[in-house]
């Protein structure tokens, strides 16, 4: 893939949409173009978390496995969203299974990459962290909501 | 305007009687003044009056023997338009199929006498939940067309009293048949009567009269401007329907639900508040069925039970809704405030809990308004 | 032509007496919901007639009324369709019910969705858990009329694969080709191959023209709060959000007062509302 076309479809996803050029670059000196099939396994839990990446087209899930329940699919990261943090946050390791539910292209970005752009750039380092505390912020709330049970019949209603 | 004599009334309830008329009014049991059926006029509380104030009530011997020498019980005359149970429906069952029958049990012509203007208006405002709406209840249309209401000028307001504050009294001003104001002067006890419709005309020419003079229609006019001073609380309504909305989180109603018992005594003895519920029935064999409606509560837990939870269990959000509804809620629903100042919540809440102080406090110490 | 649906409603002469009606069938759509379809009788010569978001008091004999909104087509006035959340008495009571047996009915009573006067915009429905049963009417009568409106979205959310409702019609919907149809669970298994996450999540996978378009929400009222507070982030005006909204009921006429949310009568200034005239109270707690 050539540089030029992978900017400009970088450069489309709303996670970097608004990114200084300059920390662009940065960016793609780090990414590459990749796909996945249909039950692929992107990472393992516990696996050291070496990449982080930008969901172009398809879905993949996040997979626990609670001993006694089996697995369960807490998750699903789709087009234009972002899949994986723990690269950015000590001890860089993996907390869930990502497996892909339908056949995913994705930009993968080194993470181990980045993590050194960041301590050589603390401006992009600063670009980085606000991105992602609001990837983490969304997550967050999505996850309280689920918490919530909303549609479970033990709810307490209240205005 | 004309004058009658202590003893015509003695007539008027004859006449009353004569036109098929159940009279219900004021009368001693169990040492209040509640409303029920009068067989004469002794029936009435001669002589007696009423202290009030938060959280107190008493009856005390007058030194003269006045019929309506007090203001108002714990009853109020939505007991006879709005009874606390009424059968709405019976149904039979017969097999797989069931009959619906509706409620067509004869209802009372009633005389009401003594009806207070707190009382009157109350009655008005009921009329606009119950009759002036979209959907109407057919009971109370079908007592209310038929009920006859000899109205009464409060002379002596009590210290929970604010009508004043709420327009509603002490003078009656409309929608009665006769309206009397009592006055006892020396050895004279007089009545002066205004007649306020047909049937009232009516009646007022049976009964021995003669043309008010101008020192009596003086002496009523004095009584009744002083009894507007004397209100025992009052009410600031200015904008209170803002006031009320934009302070739903204000820290007083934290401050008043340490208070609240939630025990429902002010919706029981408000005269305007009208919720109900709804309860199915049956017999044992389950071929008979009945839908009941009875008094309910906002301050009721059961209240705002929805499927799968309650949304207003906190004292301090059923107050709230007590209160605001009354004071603010209302008059976007009805058009007018629905507290007509009879001061009745403050003297049964056995709390002591008064809606005027309340008021007050929160229009003291409003939320600052944030701009958007 | 936008085709006139009957909006004259079908007010019975005495709004608390219920009128007999038979089941015709009763079908489980997951574990606690259950739809019932009744057949009018002899009086009711034109059938059903209701707006999209009105209610009926189903009455079980000698147990008591339940509320619940009306879930059948507009179009089709000769079934009477409810889907009902087994809960409380009366309506677990109703779950034993068959075909040949009668229920009484009032109403239909309320506000409706605002199905004429979205003509020509944009449309996202989004619906959590059993809301859906009171949006289908408007998805009929959107389909029905489909030229009549931009864009349709449909998007959906429940708490496990095991509790989607309506699953064959979501799948019809989803293979049209003016619709755009997105489902999402709160917890899925291996088997669940779609979206994991919350409803309005959903809202990320499409793109709203946010001048055109229109918003009707049902669900759990958390679920609706959270939904709107991210419609309105995306840059839909309030005025183009519509929820509806439940309380209990016990006359479903406004004179028992059970329903009040602030000033508002549920049953009958709702329980559809556009947000601009309930957001003062929805954002308040017990109220």
């Amino acid at each position: 893939m050539q540089p030029e076309n992978l900017t400009e479809l970088l450069r489309k996803h709303p996670f970097i949409s608004d990114l200084e050029d300059k920390f662009l670059k940065t960016l793609l000196s780090c990414a590459s173009n990749v796909t996945f099939s249909d039950d692929d396994y992107l990472f393992r839990e516990g696996e050291e978390a070496t990449k982080f990446y930008l969901i172009r087209t398809g879905r993949v899930a996040l997979e626990l496995h609670g001993s006694e329940r089996g697995m369960i699919r807490i998750q699903t990261i789709g087009p234009g969203e972002v899949l994986g943090w723990s690269w950015l946050i000590h001890p860089y390791r993996w907390h869930f299974d990502a497996i892909a539910v339908e056949d995913v292209r994705a930009f993968a970005l080194d993470g181990k990459c980045l993590r050194t752009k960041c301590e050589k750039d603390h401006d992009f380092g600063y670009e980085m962290y606000k991105r992602f505390s609001q990837v983490l912020e969304n997550r967050m709330k999505a996850t309280r909501l689920q918490l919530l049970d909303v549609y479970g019949l033990d709810r307490i209603e209240r205005g | 305007m004309k004058v009658i004599e202590r003893k015509s009334m003695n007539i008027l309830f004859d006449i009353l009687r004569e036109k098929g008329y159940k009279i219900v009014g004021p009368i001693i049991k169990e040492r209040a003044i509640v409303y029920d059926e009068l067989e004469s006029v002794d029936d009435m509380p001669i002589g007696w009056t009423d202290e009030q104030d938060a959280a107190e009530y008493r009856l005390k011997k007058r030194t003269d023997k006045a019929l309506f020498g007090y203001v108002v019980g714990p009853q109020s005359w939505k007991k006879f338009l709005f009874p606390s149970r009424l059968k709405l429906l019976s149904m039979e069952r017969n097999g797989k199929e069931f009959k619906i029958h509706e409620n067509s049990d004869t209802v009372e012509k009633y005389a009401f006498i003594g009806v207070r203007g707190c009382e009157l208006n109350a009655i008005f405002i009921q009329d606009k939940v119950f009759k002036d709406g979209e959907y109407v209840d057919p009971y109370y249309k079908k007592v209310r067309e038929n009920i006859l209401i000899i109205a009464v000028n409060c002379t002596e307001p009590k210290g929970t009293c604010f009508c004043a504050s709420m327009n509603t009294g002490p003078k009656v001003k409309k929608g009665f048949d006769l309206a009397l104001t009592e006055i006892i002067e020396d050895k004279k006890h007089q009545f002066t009567v205004e007649a306020g419709s047909e049937k009232g005309e009516e009646i007022l020419k049976k009964l021995p009269n003669k043309e008010a003079d101008e020192m009596i229609k003086i002496a009523v006019d004095k009584l009744m401007k002083s009894a507007s001073r004397k209100m025992g609380r009052k009410m600031d309504t200015t904008d209170i329907k803002e006031l009320l909305y934009a302070n739903l989180e204000n820290p007083q109603w934290e401050d008043v639900a340490k208070r609240c018992l939630t025990c429902a005594n002010c919706t029981m003895v408000c005269p305007t508040c009208f919720c109900t519920t709804v309860e199915d029935v049956t017999d044992l064999t389950g071929d008979n069925a009945e839908r009941w409606r009875r008094w309910d509560s906002c301050f009721n837990l059961d209240y705002s039970k929805v499927a799968g939870g309650n949304f207003r269990t906190s004292p301090k959000a059923r107050y709230r809704q007590w209160m605001t509804h009354k004071l603010a809620s209302w008059i976007d629903q009805f058009g007018t405030s629905g507290c007509v100042g009879c001061g009745r919540c403050i003297t049964w809440c056995p709390a002591g809990i008064d809606i005027t102080i309340e008021l007050q406090a929160i229009r003291n110490n409003p939320i600052k308004t944030q701009t958007k | 032509m936008h085709e006139q649906v009957m909006t004259q409603t079908n007010i019975i002469a005495d709004p608390m007496m219920p009128q007999l009606i038979r089941i015709s069938k009763l079908v489980w759509e997951t574990e606690h919901v259950y739809t019932i379809y009744l057949s009018p009788n002899e009086e009711m010569e034109r059938g059903f007639i209701f707006r999209p978001g009105q209610f009926n008091m189903l009455y079980v004999y000698g147990i008591g009324e339940a509320a619940i909104s009306i879930s059948s087509s507009t179009y089709k006035t000769k079934t009477l369709i409810h889907t009902i959340h087994k809960v409380g008495t009366v309506t677990s009571a109703l779950s034993k019910f068959k075909k040949g047996d009668y229920i009484g009915i009032r109403g239909p009573f309320g506000s409706g969705w605002p199905v004429e006067q979205v003509i020509g915009k944009d449309i996202c429905i989004i619906a959590g858990g059993i809301g859906l049963a009171p949006l289908r009417p408007v998805i009929y009568s959107l389909l029905k009329n489909r030229k009549d409106y931009g864009k349709v979205y449909i998007l959906y959310g429940a708490r496990t694969p095991q509790d989607l409702l309506y699953r064959v019609e979501l799948e019809q919907w989803s293979k049209l080709f003016d619709v755009e149809v997105h489902v999402t669970v709160d917890r899925g298994d291996q088997s669940w191959k779609g979206n994991i996450g919350f409803a309005a999540q959903l809202l990320s996978y499409i793109e709203l023209d946010k001048k055109n378009t229109v918003s009707m929400v049902c669900g759990p009222e958390m679920m609706m709060k959270f939904t709107v507070e991210d419609l309105l982030e995306k840059g839909l005006s309030a005025e183009n959000v519509y929820l509806s909204l439940e309380r209990n009921m016990k006359c479903a006429i406004g004179l028992c007062g059970h329903c009040q949310f602030g000033p508002k009568f549920i049953c009958k200034d709702g329980p559809v509302f556009s947000y601009p005239e309930i957001s003062y109270l929805f954002e308040k707690k017990e109220i």
